[in-house]
């Protein structure tokens, strides 16, 4: 009898231990998308207090998702391009959606205020949301601030056409000579097939 | 069956306190200011440590002709799991140096950051190890040259001889390092 009670408490505490840890790590971000996969709808709570969902944007062609975050300098360097890139592109059926994937309770400067203080500041046109909860920069295999990932809706899904980086000179916009981003959205505007599909940009790692 | 319980028990409470210490161990990251044309301030700081671009930086460290061990670690001020390991750096640099290692500490911060941010943490810090900044835009272009699988996320590092090269894309605590260090040397 002893012997089963401690059998059902060793079982107990198994499992305690898998969900415990099941709930608080995050899933490891190396198994993202990679082109063509269908990426992950969600809802996020945006800084206005509601919930934003690809799905909300029926009349959408696609989305430029980028998670971002409050301070990093390279996100920060960003915030001006990525406000354009809205500007430019939500009109078109292409707007910006930015996500940030930092943990307020490891990295401080990304609570919720902070974010909607930013976007205030900033005058952010696009919806700003906060994944601390969710998680959906794992889902998509994104690794740092900025990271872009740019989306087409075909048949219903949103497919993934390119991933990586807005520009090739994150630190200085007016030095800039190849606009990866805004070619790939104009390929897509244009009917044809995103040439450049994947770039690298130092970033900073997404705190969790 | 009781030590079992027990060890169950013991593994739930250690996993709980390795993410009380994580949370702990908060560090503010500072904010740069945006890059702008700040001249002045850019050649200002190349007197004070190297400037390479990609080139530059891959023939003097990244591959060696000589017999010396490069730990060449990626990192900027701004970056707050980058600070956290430096100590890390530091100890491998200077136990390791009768033993022809060398730490390298790439910054990737802002050129024009380097009078203002990257020297005075030099000297706050007490960096031993040698610093020298990466002043190259672009990228797209040498991110894949340091290693195919680089995110472009930092910390990264990379450990080098003239025959072999590893790639890490992660944080290191000095046993850790030295543990890869030892199965290149």
């Amino acid at each position: 009898m002893k012997t089963k009670h401690f059998v059902l408490l060793a079982f107990m505490a198994v499992v305690g231990v898998v969900t415990l840890n099941s709930f608080t790590v995050p899933e490891p971000a190396d198994n993202g998308y990679t082109i063509g996969d269908e990426a992950t709808d969600f809802k996020l709570k945006n800084v206005d207090g509601k919930m934003v969902s690809l799905a909300d944007y029926s009349e959408a062609k696609g989305f430029i998702v980028i998670f971002t975050c409050n301070t990093c300098p390279y996100a920060v360097a960003s915030e001006d391009r990525i406000i354009a890139l809205d500007k430019k592109f939500k009109s078109k059926g292409y707007p910006v959606i930015a996500i940030n994937p930092n943990d307020p309770n490891v990295q401080p400067d990304d609570t919720f205020e902070l974010m909607q203080q930013k976007a205030k500041d900033k005058g952010f046109t696009f919806p700003y949301l906060y994944d601390a909860n969710d998680k959906i920069y794992a889902a998509y295999g994104a690794k740092k601030t900025p990271h872009v990932y740019l989306l087409k809706k075909e048949s219903g899904k949103n497919v993934v056409k390119y991933i990586g980086a807005i520009d090739d000179n994150v630190r200085n916009g007016a030095a800039v000579k190849d606009t990866f981003l805004a070619n790939a959205v104009n390929e897509l505007l244009q009917g044809k097939e995103v040439s450049v599909k994947e770039t690298r940009a130092i970033g900073c790692s997404i705190k969790v | 069956m009781r030590n079992l319980v027990v060890l169950l028990l013991l593994v739930l409470v250690v996993s709980c306190k390795n993410k009380e210490v994580d949370k702990k161990e908060v560090v503010s990251e500072t904010v740069a200011e945006v890059a702008t044309d700040q001249s002045n301030d850019i050649e200002e700081g190349k007197a004070l440590i190297p400037f390479y671009n990609y080139e530059e930086l891959e023939a003097k460290y990244l591959q060696p002709k000589n017999d010396t061990t490069y730990v060449v670690n990626f990192w900027a001020t701004w970056c707050k799991p980058c600070i956290k390991e430096l100590p890390a750096f530091e100890k491998l640099n200077a136990d390791y140096a009768n033993k022809k290692v060398k730490v390298v500490l790439v910054s990737l911060d802002f050129p024009d950051r380097v009078v203002k941010q990257v020297v005075p943490f030099i000297e706050k810090r007490n960096l031993n190890s040698e610093v020298v900044l990466l002043d190259d835009p672009d990228a797209n272009s040498w991110i894949p040259k340091v290693n195919e699988n680089w995110s472009g996320a930092i910390p990264a590092t990379i450990i080098t001889t003239k025959d072999k090269k590893t790639f890490y894309e992660r944080s290191f605590t000095f046993e850790e390092l030295e543990t890869e260090l030892k199965t290149i040397l």
